[in-house]
């Protein structure tokens, strides 16, 4: 037999048909929806007539206009247009009967946080939401990308996509992480690496002994930003942790279907000597925390640096940086250990996991945030938010100073009341550090939630190691 | 969708790297439930100030482009968010084709659904049509879709690759859900076949 990486197997697996030319049609296994990118699919059903395919392999939440805020459920803490969506998606999700969760149900949460934590998401599967960040899902070894809402149309009448194969690069990091450096040190690092152009047209499998040694949690921090290399979708091969971290979750199999599951999964890897279209690899040793300091995810740096000039590009990409130190208010040569900071927010898909939160935590133990800073958290769902109050985090966060929210998406994309005004600069722990990303004007400096903690704590950007 | 055939027009050049899909249409313009009316907001950040008046040196402002049909565009063109309301807005606005070394790939899928023809081409060529943008509305591009051909004002001929199913779809206007609904056998097939095979799924 052909050797194969775990993408092909996947692939593989579902095909439904393959014309002459290689355009295939996928079968979806799971359909994550939200507010923004589906209510003009839903009508496109509706003037079509048409249903949807498979209702019980599709789930819907509200994630990306919600107020975090404890006064949310009142309709009118919302700006008309987002109640609007809301209530859009309340009323398809019923009209096409699947599976919601709405924002008084403690499960909500942030789409791809949710996923996983209810079981939905499970290695091998076809996972495809309206959203970039489907990438998330990859963790458990599943297929998982973000489509637009012609795709989510299609996907919610015939519960496949019209597909070609993308090429196979293998992302592996070998030895062993320093202390203090986390899993969004590793996604940055490989972005800066092969910058965010770097795996178009690619599906990236991330591997070796420091992916191993990453909990779930930090396995999908990693794939979480697969998009922002520019590639389809993040991979990571399943493994024990893999398989203790779905059972038992509500719908992950039980029983027999568990045992016939597991058999199956445990033949999802990559083969020895499966071909690669390209391969990258870095030394764990050697990454550091890092920052951003540009306006896009591959302008990363170690926090040691200092900021580059346009000088330090070539081209286009000389152009580029001019424009982003411009925007981000920096002067080339600064230490980006004295970058000074308004604003800190902690969460997102990427880092709003119990985890994160653990880590952040840790830091701000006994401490107090800079005064006069604005500082939140706002938990991946419901769930890590109980879960860390239960933990004794939530205290640690408010004695802090830090705002102690309700989940959802809130300043990592600022389309609820969570801003930044114009110039403020914040530590994000979100994934994008576009122009206006977080408000109009915002400055967004990227980085793990320890290293956002330590921020908070120095009222600028700061090395974490420092402060451990 | 509409069909795209042949495409003659003024094209604006955009040479600035990774031009991504919140500045192509910022989030406060995803709320809404609609596919149209978002050309107004088009590139919103860049092309408005903070008062809402025109930003002059913006260069969809400028009286010679903007009637633009065609951008000529940086690097990595569409990266970022997979709102298809950035294809929207471009076609709100009129623009039907947008030329770049590379494309982000949801983006550019994105592109195909709403009639609107992304076109991947070599550094040199690329050079060449971002200087052709500079005689403004003297330079009127035409894209031919069946024979896969860009001329430029001065008769210049470039051609272009496209995936055959892509291009057949774009030239016919014809709608993916339709054309995957007539496979409906084959995926009853795949489903019956998969309660067996991943019965947990
Ligand atoms: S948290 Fe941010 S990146 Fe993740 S789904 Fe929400 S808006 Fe998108």
């Amino acid at each position: 037999m052909t050797p194969k990486t775990l993408y092909d197997k996947i692939w593989d697996a579902h095909v439904v048909h393959e014309a002459k030319d290689d355009t295939c049609l996928i079968y979806i296994d799971r359909h994550l929806v939200h507010e923004v990118t589906s209510p003009q699919a839903f009508e496109g059903l509706r003037l079509a007539g048409r249903k949807v395919r498979a209702p019980e392999k599709t789930i819907a939440v509200p994630d990306h206009n919600v107020p975090t805020t404890s006064d949310r459920s009142n309709p009118e803490k919302m700006t008309e247009d987002s109640a609007i969506q809301v209530a859009e998606l309340d009323k398809n999700a019923k009209e096409f009967g699947i599976h919601y969760y709405p924002v008084t149900d403690i499960r909500q949460g942030i789409v791809h946080i949710v996923g996983p934590e209810q079981g939905w998401t499970l290695p091998g599967m076809t996972v495809v939401c309206g959203d970039s960040h489907t990438a998330t899902h990859g963790a458990f070894g599943a297929l998982a990308h973000g489509i637009g809402t012609s795709e989510v149309e299609h996907v919610l009448a015939t519960q496949t996509l019209i597909q070609k194969k993308s090429k196979n690069m293998k992302v592996e990091i070998t030895g062993k992480l320093p202390p203090n450096v986390t899993a969004k040190d590793i996604t940055l690092s490989v972005i800066g690496k092969i910058g965010t152009a770097g795996g178009t047209g690619y599906v990236i499998e991330y591997c070796g002994e420091a992916i191993e040694d990453l909990s779930m949690e930090g396995r999908m921090t990693v794939c979480n930003m697969a998009i922002e290399g520019g590639a389809r979708a993040g991979l990571i091969a399943p493994d024990k942790k893999t398989f203790d971290y779905v059972k038992g979750r509500p719908h992950a199999p039980k029983g027999f279907q568990w045992e016939a599951a597991l058999s199956w999964w445990k033949t999802l890897y990559s083969d020895k000597t499966a071909k690669w279209d390209k391969v990258v690899t870095l030394i764990a040793d050697n990454i550091a925390p890092v920052v951003t300091w540009g306006t896009s995810p591959e302008d990363v740096l170690p926090i040691t640096e200092t900021v580059p000039g346009p000088d330090n590009f070539k081209g286009a990409k000389a152009d580029a940086a001019r424009r982003s130190l411009k925007y981000m208010g920096l002067t080339p040569g600064t230490k980006l250990s004295e970058i000074e900071i308004d604003t800190v927010f902690i969460g997102s898909c990427t880092n709003g996991r119990i985890e994160d939160l653990r880590a952040a935590a840790k830091i701000l133990k006994g401490r107090k945030i800079r005064e006069g800073l604005r500082a939140m958290v706002v938990p991946g769902s419901g769930l890590v938010r109980e879960q860390a109050e239960v933990e004794g985090l939530a205290d640690i966060f408010k004695k802090a100073g830090f705002e102690w929210r309700l989940a959802g998406c809130s300043m990592c994309l600022a389309m609820n009341p969570d801003q930044l005004r114009p110039g403020e600069r914040c530590a994000a722990t979100s994934n994008r550090n576009f122009e206006g990303r977080q408000g109009r004007g915002g400055r967004t400096h990227l980085m793990s939630p320890a290293m956002a903690a330590a921020a908070a704590i120095a009222g600028k950007l700061t090395d974490v190691r420092e402060m451990s | 969708m509409q069909k795209f055939e042949t495409l003659t027009g003024v094209a604006a050049p955009m040479s600035l790297v990774n031009i991504d899909t919140d500045m192509i249409i910022p989030k406060q313009f995803l709320k809404t439930i609609k596919r149209s009316g978002l050309g107004k907001n088009l590139f919103d950040e860049l092309r408005y100030t903070e008062n809402g008046e025109e930003n002059p040196d913006f260069v969809l402002n400028q009286k010679k482009y903007r009637n633009s049909k065609i951008l000529v565009v940086g690097e990595n063109f569409g990266c970022g968010s997979s709102r298809e309301h950035a294809p929207w807005a471009l076609l709100d606005f009129g623009i039907r084709c947008v030329i770049s070394i590379s494309f982000a790939d949801i983006f550019y899928n994105n592109c195909f659904k709403n009639g609107i023809l992304p076109i991947e081409l070599p550094q040199e060529i690329v050079n060449v049509l971002m200087q052709e943008t500079q005689k403004g509305s003297n330079a009127q591009i035409t894209i031919e879709l069946e024979n896969q051909m860009i001329t430029t004002s001065d008769g210049t001929c470039f051609s272009f690759d496209i995936d055959s199913f892509k291009k057949h779809c774009l030239l016919n206007g014809l709608d993916d859900v339709g054309l995957t609904m007539e496979k409906a056998a084959s995926i009853d097939n795949f489903e019956r076949q998969s309660k067996i095979e991943r019965p947990w799924v």
